[in-house]
């Protein structure tokens, strides 16, 4: 988990630009803003940045006042208090208001390591992707994690974004191009197809490589956006390949799997494998340590791949 | 002023670019009014929330038809005062008032809480023309006042911001985080009142959970505040008269009322907080209200 781009920094630094190119966008934060990044915004445009202190249920709902008078708030905590501890003034002051409110959420999943499980989101994509109405992006690295927040700046509704704590290798160059809804096909094959999301979009294309010695031919999807799912490029990964493996940073009740799963199952069932997190919380520890002991790297997604391609042959 | 005719003329949309849109003479014929719509609405639907709607009568006749700069005809006209219902039970009195103002035709009160019609259970903003938020899970309100009295500062307009909470809901935390915050951030065109008509759905406010010393909570929040008789127009008026001359901090509005007031078996009664009253006890509050 060492070297490459922080997402976080990446979101804190075009929060700037779109704050420079629009007066309409304010910052809310719930005295975090060193850790998610708001900081940056807060410090070119003081009367625009409100710390709201620790109190997250006042700072969505404040955000929402804000959004009915024509402003465009973005609210920032941890992804553990964003849904967790304010989702009543999500589902009501925001999602079924359908104010213009952006959620971004930071030191998303249990990479964020040593805190421990208190501050480990793992539920928050289950709870958040539930609510009607709402768009819901997981960036694979700091570059979409910039277009999915200037995206969500020029579309009208509520947002969640959520983003992780650690750096990340970019698995993007500049000139990629992210558009809400649609998934992305990183690599092309014809066994299996690997949907991830986050950070398990690089370990999903380093397992590709590993298959590929092998002979067995992956196609890498990322899907960075959960919430409208892009069912069509699911639907068609099942019938090009006839078997698919998802790989998120989350539970998996609720998540990618469980939501890519009902889709399978209803146009184009195929055998699936899900490498998630199972029914239990993490604990302290270092991120990369975490990841291995519960199961979320590219080794695992690797087996998980020969797993399911056993199943699809019967 | 006759009983039905009177204020939607005074709405008419030639009218709409005066300072003041609304300066009834006879609010208690305009009250009276409202608390017949109240009980009605709530009788026919046969559900819903009628001590804590004519207990804040006063409180948003007075706002409504006499101090509030708003725009039937152009609910979102930006340079509107905001009127934000947090204790969204109470929306059938936020109904009475809007229909009454001319947003929607008061005949649409009798379809309160049916299938496909504008008016639900609780305040909801993306049916009703006039309401500014979704209420109903309680506590929000003031939050979402703070947000909109910002969003003011910013964009530079002069509207104010009223909020109207019940007392029962300041047991909710999030409603002391947003007074802070309130104070914090210093917006002194924010009003909150607070309904204080001492009862909530299980019981007494003292005996559920003791909100007092109350005045001395806002107080030490970093509130100005004003207690009055939550049923005079006069006090009323003038408790927001001295709220609009206070700078540097937000005014609270503590209204002593009497839940169900002025329908003689609901007075005081917590049983009434959210139960429709049947069809004999209608007949009987409206000749109490004629």
């Amino acid at each position: 988990m060492s070297g490459g781009v922080s997402p976080r920094e990446a979101y804190g630094k075009i929060l700037v630009e779109l704050g420079r190119e629009n007066s309409d966008i304010v910052v809310l934060d719930a005295d975090l803003c060193q850790s998610t990044m708001t900081k940056y915004f807060a410090a070119e445009f003081p009367e625009r940045a409100f710390d709201c202190g620790i109190a997250e249920q006042n700072m969505v709902s404040i955000a929402a006042g804000l959004a009915a008078s024509g402003k465009i708030p973005f609210a920032s905590t941890f992804a553990v208090f964003l849904p967790g501890r304010c989702f009543d003034q999500v589902r009501m002051s925001v999602v079924q208001s359908r104010l213009n409110v952006k959620l971004v959420a930071t030191h998303g999943g249990i990479s964020v390591g040593e805190d421990g499980t208190s501050h480990q989101a793992i539920e928050d994509l289950s709870l958040i992707c539930s609510l009607p109405g709402m768009t819901v992006i997981v960036p694979a690295d700091a570059i979409e994690t910039a277009q999915a927040v200037r995206a969500a700046a020029a579309q009208e509704g509520p947002f969640y974004i959520r983003l992780g704590r650690p750096k990340l290798p970019l698995v993007y160059t500049e000139d990629y191009c992210f558009e809400v809804g649609k998934a992305v096909t990183m690599r092309e094959g014809g066994d299996v197809t690997v949907i991830a999301v986050g950070i398990m979009v690089a370990a999903a294309l380093e397992a590709a490589e590993e298959l590929g010695r092998e002979g067995i031919n992956c196609r890498v999807l990322n899907m960075p956006t959960l919430k409208p799912i892009d069912e069509e490029a699911i639907i068609s990964a099942a019938a090009d390949t006839g078997a698919v493996v998802t790989a998120e940073e989350h539970l998996e009740h609720g998540g990618l799997g469980s939501m890519v799963a009902r889709i399978v199952s209803r146009h184009r069932p195929v055998p699936m494998e899900m490498v998630s997190l199972k029914d239990a919380y993490a604990m302290s520890g270092k991120p990369a340590e975490l990841l291995q002991r519960y199961g979320l790297t590219a080794k695992d997604i690797a087996q998980a791949v020969r797993k399911v391609k056993k199943r699809k042959q019967g | 002023m006759s009983e039905s005719a009177g204020l939607s003329s005074t709405a008419s949309a030639g009218n709409v670019e005066a300072e003041v849109f609304y300066s009834v003479e006879d609010l208690g014929a305009v009250a009276r009014r409202l608390r017949r719509h109240i009980v009605t609405m709530i009788g026919e639907a046969g559900s819903g929330h009628p001590g804590g709607s004519l207990s804040a009568v006063e409180i948003v006749t007075l706002l409504y038809f006499k101090l509030m700069r708003h725009k039937p005809a152009d609910p979102q006209w930006p340079g509107r005062d905001r009127f934000i219902l947090s204790k969204g039970h109470a929306a059938p009195l936020l109904y009475a008032a809007l229909a009454e103002c001319g947003y929607f035709p008061v005949d649409e009160l009798h379809t309160l809480r049916k299938v496909d019609s504008r008016l639900q259970g609780h305040a909801d903003r993306t049916h009703t023309p006039g309401v500014e938020m979704s209420s109903g899970s309680l506590g929000q309100g003031l939050s979402f006042a703070v947000g909109t009295t910002l969003a003011g500062r910013l964009n530079a307009e002069s509207h104010q911001v009223y909020v109207l909470l019940g007392d029962g809901e300041c047991d909710e935390g999030q409603v002391w985080e947003a007074a802070m915050a309130a104070a914090h951030f210093k917006v002194d065109n924010l009003v909150a009142i607070v309904d204080n008509n001492r009862l909530q759905i299980d019981g007494w406010n003292c005996d559920v959970m003791n909100l007092e010393p109350f005045g001395k909570k806002w107080q030490a929040f970093g509130w100005h505040v004003i207690e009055v008789d939550g049923h005079d127009f006069a006090m009323l008026a003038d408790a927001f008269t001295k709220a609009k001359l206070v700078k540097g901090q937000p005014t609270v509005i503590i209204a002593r009322t009497v839940k169900g007031r002025g329908v003689s078996f609901m007075e005081n009664k917590a049983i009434f907080h959210g139960k429709a009253p049947s069809a004999a006890e209608v007949e009987i509050a409206l000749k109490e209200l004629e």
